[in-house]
């Protein structure tokens, strides 16, 4: 679980987060959504320890973050996994060896425990003859399962994604969010997922933080956020014409 | 204060770069893929151009003694003096700028732009250690590329001046061992180890921290070649007056 309390960052006279206090709960989904220029992907840059918050407090587990020293820090960032907007595969490595990378700067598994570990983990991603391919050889869609592959290969406590679903066809990026909601409830991560897709926070919105202009304007699960009032949330949701109707059928519905 | 800030900046990379070192198998691995791409893949172009440089200047010498009275031994003597001590050390390192230090800026302004060098942070990486230090290590092996290039040089303006007619093969080799100075090596390649460190890190640091997408990769390889490029030539003049001054 992450707690985060009254999270604050600038950037020189801009304040983009602005006492951001929520948690993200362990097992599930959680969804950071909200329109660009929000402050999602510093959210996210903030809860990586990217970026260094001016105030407030990240509990990983309980475990303050400004308490951790250097050395715990990066421990910490060790039981995180990350899947990159651009999947951000090493493009000199294989398949094999992108995902095989963390094991070996990390651990002292040797060659066949690592190389069981690799097969099963891309089993997992349902890329098993795609070892010795190189990034640039694979579609998007592959990629990103290397990129959740390379993720989750170490056991991770904690997974982020940044927009996995960019660049995707609509199928490809439904595969993308099942997948990333499989692993998490199989391997019980607290999953964090950046996104403005919607079909992602309908499929996989276990619980949604909705950030607007720096604040958290919303929360809730993607069952509420069709019901709720706030004008903030419902703009944003019903900004497409598909929704609009979802929508309107839905108050007819209800009346 | 711009310059002044990107001048610590610079220096706080290159202090990180030493800590929280790569486990050492996958170092190891690193270092000899550096050597192989930055020394090796850079020997054809250094001994080409240390071939005809040699040739050339040993053409301009002999035309320029026009005295009758100076002995073509002379001609030797000037190839070798400027060889060791300019042409081989000075000139292959602004090549190895434009050959080596772009390669750097590009691949690792690349990563940047890709997310890899992110992906190498939040995996708890040292990226700076990572992706630089097998540079460093790498280019510790300039100075064999350098001797190269002088015994290149020197046996290019032999060839020009034995086939070109401008000086007996007796004089010529007979220049080249009037009054040698051991040191004049030394500091060649006391110079040499500087501008390796300096090829290294100035082009790592510019495609570090560069920021925006591949158009910028461009122009931060740019810039790493001029920056680098000054640096060399300053730390030069620096160097020749404290070590031969």
């Amino acid at each position: 679980m992450i707690e985060v309390e009254n999270l604050h960052k600038s950037f020189g006279e801009t304040h983009v987060l602005k006492g951001i206090t929520t948690n993200f709960e362990q097992g599930k989904t959680n969804l950071i959504i909200g329109q660009s220029g929000s402050g999602k992907t510093v959210f996210l840059k903030c809860l990586l320890g990217l970026f260094e918050p001016e105030q407030g407090d990240i509990r990983y587990s309980g475990q303050l973050y400004a308490d951790l020293s250097g050395d715990e820090r990066r421990d910490l960032r060790q039981d995180m996994g990350m899947v990159f907007q651009g999947s951000a595969l090493f493009d000199s490595m294989t398949v094999e060896e992108n995902v095989r990378f963390p094991l070996e700067m990390f651990t002292k598994k040797s060659k066949a425990e690592m190389k069981e570990r690799v097969d099963t983990v891309l089993e997992r991603v349902n890329l098993e003859d795609a070892h010795d391919k190189f990034p640039a050889e694979i579609s998007g869609g592959m990629k990103k399962r290397v990129a959740i592959a390379r993720a989750i290969v170490m056991n991770p406590t904690y997974l982020f994604c940044d927009e996995p679903n960019s660049g995707l066809d609509p199928k490809t990026a439904i595969l993308i969010d099942n997948l990333i909601q499989e692993i998490t409830r199989e391997f019980d991560i607290t999953t964090v997922i950046n996104t403005h897709d919607m079909n992602s926070v309908m499929e996989i919105g276990e619980k949604i933080i909705f950030l607007k202009d720096g604040y958290k304007e919303w929360e809730g699960t993607n069952k509420e956020i069709f019901k709720t009032d706030n004008e903030a949330v419902t703009n944003f949701v019903y900004s497409s014409e598909l929704f609009k109707k979802v929508r309107q059928m839905y108050i007819e519905e209800r009346n | 204060m711009k310059y002044i800030a990107a001048i610590g900046k610079y220096f706080i990379m290159v202090w990180e770069v030493f800590k929280k070192p790569t486990k050492w198998p996958i170092m190891r691995s690193l270092i000899l893929k550096e050597i192989d791409e930055l020394i090796y893949g850079s020997m054809g172009i250094i001994i080409f151009i240390s071939f005809f440089i040699g040739g050339v200047v040993t053409i301009q010498t002999a035309l320029n003694l026009t005295s009758p009275f100076l002995p073509k031994s002379l001609i030797g003597f000037a190839t070798r003096q400027s060889v060791i001590l300019e042409f081989a050390p000075t000139f292959t390192s602004i090549i190895m700028v434009g050959k080596v230090g772009s390669y750097i800026t590009s691949s690792i302004g690349t990563m940047r732009v890709t997310e890899q060098i992110d992906a190498l942070e939040v995996m708890g990486v040292n990226s700076l250690n990572y992706l630089v230090f097998p540079k460093i290590i790498a280019m510790l092996f300039f100075p064999f590329a350098v001797a190269i290039a002088m015994y290149i040089g020197v046996l290019g303006g032999w060839i020009a001046a034995v086939f070109g007619g401008y000086a007996p093969s007796g004089e010529f080799i007979k220049g080249l061992q009037i009054d040698f100075i051991p040191f004049h090596v030394t500091y060649a390649f006391i110079k040499t180890l500087v501008f390796a460190f300096v090829i290294a890190t100035i082009p790592s640091y510019f495609g570090y921290y560069m920021r925006g997408g591949a158009l910028e990769v461009g122009k931060a390889a740019t810039t790493s070649f001029v920056w680098t490029s000054v640096v060399i030539i300053i730390l030069n003049y620096v160097l020749t007056q404290l070590l031969l001054g």
